[in-house]
């Protein structure tokens, strides 16, 4: 299963990398890393379809920002799973979110158990 | 006859005009007042049958006599010597005829004639003689005149002086008042400017704190999450450390081991990064002048944007913006007092964010603006004497009018209580006082504003 993380801070992708070593060591998960929501939008359409099944973006980044992202996944690719993570868990951006059609709502610090358990449910 | 007791009236006359009422003078006036009298009476005698006409004559001249050695022996009455030199040769030839009448009346009257024309010479010498002595007394009494005018003019100038050096001295005093009112006025505006700049300076601090908590949070979580990473590593490597080892996967361990020695100069990057996020917290809110370090002016413009942007995203939900650095990696270290500059920073960055987000408000209420993104682009380039900082965003610029008054303290656009107006003046005091560099601006009303530092190497 493939899934794309988005954030403009670059030391995400080591640590989400270690976090789910087992999983990408056995084959399971497959990470992608993109550092801006135009990025994201250029690796999702590198293949038709994509073949990234879940997107965790966080919200605040320079330029187009993860609420941004989320409205033009969900046009653009309606199947796809989209979380938020942000530093900034107000009720804002939080309604913002679910109403824009993300699955879920993560804050930082990241509890990685619970995003752990959200991609099993996906993985089945 | 006549004329000689004539003369006595007159001269007696003249002295007596001149001579002082006082007590001492006394006898004189009573000897001038006789001598009148005996002259009254010698010109009566004269017309008198009674006498001899010698004898009053003789008389006469003698009186005449008197009164003119009176006039050279007293001091009193030398001011007559005039009038006795005019008539001196006229009483000498009365005195002459009559004693050559007495001795000879024939040789008289032989030369009656020569007398008589010596008498009219000796009558024209007498009124010359008054004629130059009025002339004379006249220029005299000219110049007297002139002299008292002169003192008078002087007297009324040392009046003036005195006068003015009293007004003067009047002015002074109230001058050294009124300059005292004024140290004391500008003391307490001294005082009261030094209160807004720290208030100025706490205000940016309170814009910079929820960028700072942003900034430290997220250095923070990544100690936090490769500690808690690394842990699970260890606990991974110690599974693999007990197995057998002939099914020991020699390179997983590897691939473990460099992970947490990764992961540990993570946590010590990120350790170190909130570090210098707390202290420049603390250089910023530091009441006294800062000193100028080395700096590295890259690095502050970073550091400032970050915190700007983070600042007001925190603040205000809705916000967003796109910023842009574009360091020139050539620029050398400058002397400078960094939390002044980045004080300059924050505030030119703050408010080119404003104006972008301004603008697309504005355009979102029209019903535009959805192609329309606010950007801030933040600029460093080296110049042949030193830095060059722009800070630009594509707000709606600044008008024509303005754009003279924005340096000015309390001057501001935005709404009451939104900005203190003096963010731009202590940023232009810093930079031109602070670090004899040049602060200016130049905007296209619609389409950007652009504040430019110039910053001089030494």
């Amino acid at each position: 299963m493939k899934i794309l993380i988005v954030d403009d801070e670059k030391d995400v992708e080591m640590l989400f990398r270690q976090k789910f070593r087992r999983e990408i060591r056995n084959g399971s998960l497959e990470l992608v890393f993109a550092f801006s929501g135009a990025d994201a939008l250029n690796i999702l359409e590198e293949t038709d379809p994509p073949k990234v099944v879940y997107v965790f973006s966080d919200i605040n980044m320079p330029g187009m920002t993860g609420l941004e992202l989320l409205e033009k996944i969900k046009t653009k690719f309606p199947q796809i799973n989209v979380s938020m993570i942000s530093a900034y868990g107000d009720s804002d951006n939080y309604n913002k979110a679910l109403t824009s059609g993300a699955k879920g709502f993560f804050t930082k610090p990241i509890d990685f158990e619970s995003l752990k358990k959200e991609i099993q449910s996906l993985m089945g | 006859m006549v004329l000689e007791n004539i003369i006595s009236i007159f001269i007696l006359r003249y002295l007596q005009k001149r001579l002082p009422d006082a007590e001492a003078y006394l006898k004189w006036h009573k000897i001038l007042k006789v001598g009148m009298l005996l002259a009254v009476t010698f010109i009566i005698l004269g017309y008198s049958p009674i006498g001899s006409r010698v004898l009053i004559h003789g008389l006469s001249l003698a009186l005449v006599g008197l009164i003119i050695y009176g006039v050279f022996k007293v001091p009193e009455f030398n001011q007559a010597k005039t009038i006795a030199y005019a008539v001196l040769p006229y009483l000498g030839l009365s005195l002459v005829s009559e004693v050559i009448d007495i001795i000879s009346p024939s040789f008289y009257e032989s030369i009656e004639t020569l007398l008589d024309t010596a008498g009219f010479f000796a009558f024209l010498w007498a009124v010359a003689l008054w004629y130059l002595s009025r002339k004379q007394k006249k220029a005299l009494e000219l110049e007297r005149q002139k002299s008292e005018e002169r003192e008078k003019e002087y007297r009324l100038t040392e009046k003036i002086k005195a006068q003015l050096e009293k007004e003067v001295a009047q002015r002074t005093q109230d001058l050294v008042k009124k300059k005292e009112a004024l140290e004391k006025a500008l003391n307490e505006l001294k005082a009261t400017q030094d209160q807004l700049i720290l208030s100025e300076k706490m205000a940016s601090l309170g814009e910079l704190t929820a960028g700072i908590a942003h900034e430290i949070q997220n250095p923070l979580n990544f100690v936090n999450n490769f500690s808690e990473v690394s842990n699970e590593l260890i606990q991974e490597l110690r599974e693999e450390l007990k197995k057998d080892h002939t099914q020991r996967d020699k390179e997983n361990e590897a691939d473990l081991m460099e992970d947490i020695a990764q992961n540990l100069e993570k946590i010590t990057y990120h350790g170190k990064r909130a570090e210098a996020i707390v202290k420049s917290m603390l250089q910023h809110s530091r009441k006294d002048n800062g000193k100028r370090e080395p700096t590295d002016i890259n690095k502050l413009a970073d550091e400032y944007l970050r915190l700007s942007y983070h600042g007001l995203r925190a603040k205000d939900k809705s916000f967003n913006a796109d910023f842009k650095l574009e360091l020139d990696e050539n620029l050398p270290i400058l002397e400078v007092v960094p939390q002044d500059l980045g004080r300059v920073l924050l505030n030119l960055i703050n408010n080119a964010f404003y104006a972008a987000s301004e603008k697309k408000k504005l355009l979102e209420d029209e019903g535009e603006g959805k192609d329309f993104k606010p950007t801030v682009v933040v600029t460093t380039s080296l110049e042949q004497k030193g830095v060059k900082i722009t800070v630009r965003d594509n707000g709606n610029g600044i008008p024509e009018e303005v754009k003279t008054k924005v340096f000015q303290p309390f001057f501001t656009t935005k709404p009451a209580g939104a900005g203190t107006g003096l963010g731009l003046s202590m940023s232009y005091d810093i930079i031109t006082k602070g670090h004899g560099g040049d602060l200016s601006v130049i905007s296209k009303p619609g389409e950007y504003s652009e504040f430019i530092i110039h910053l001089r190497q030494d």
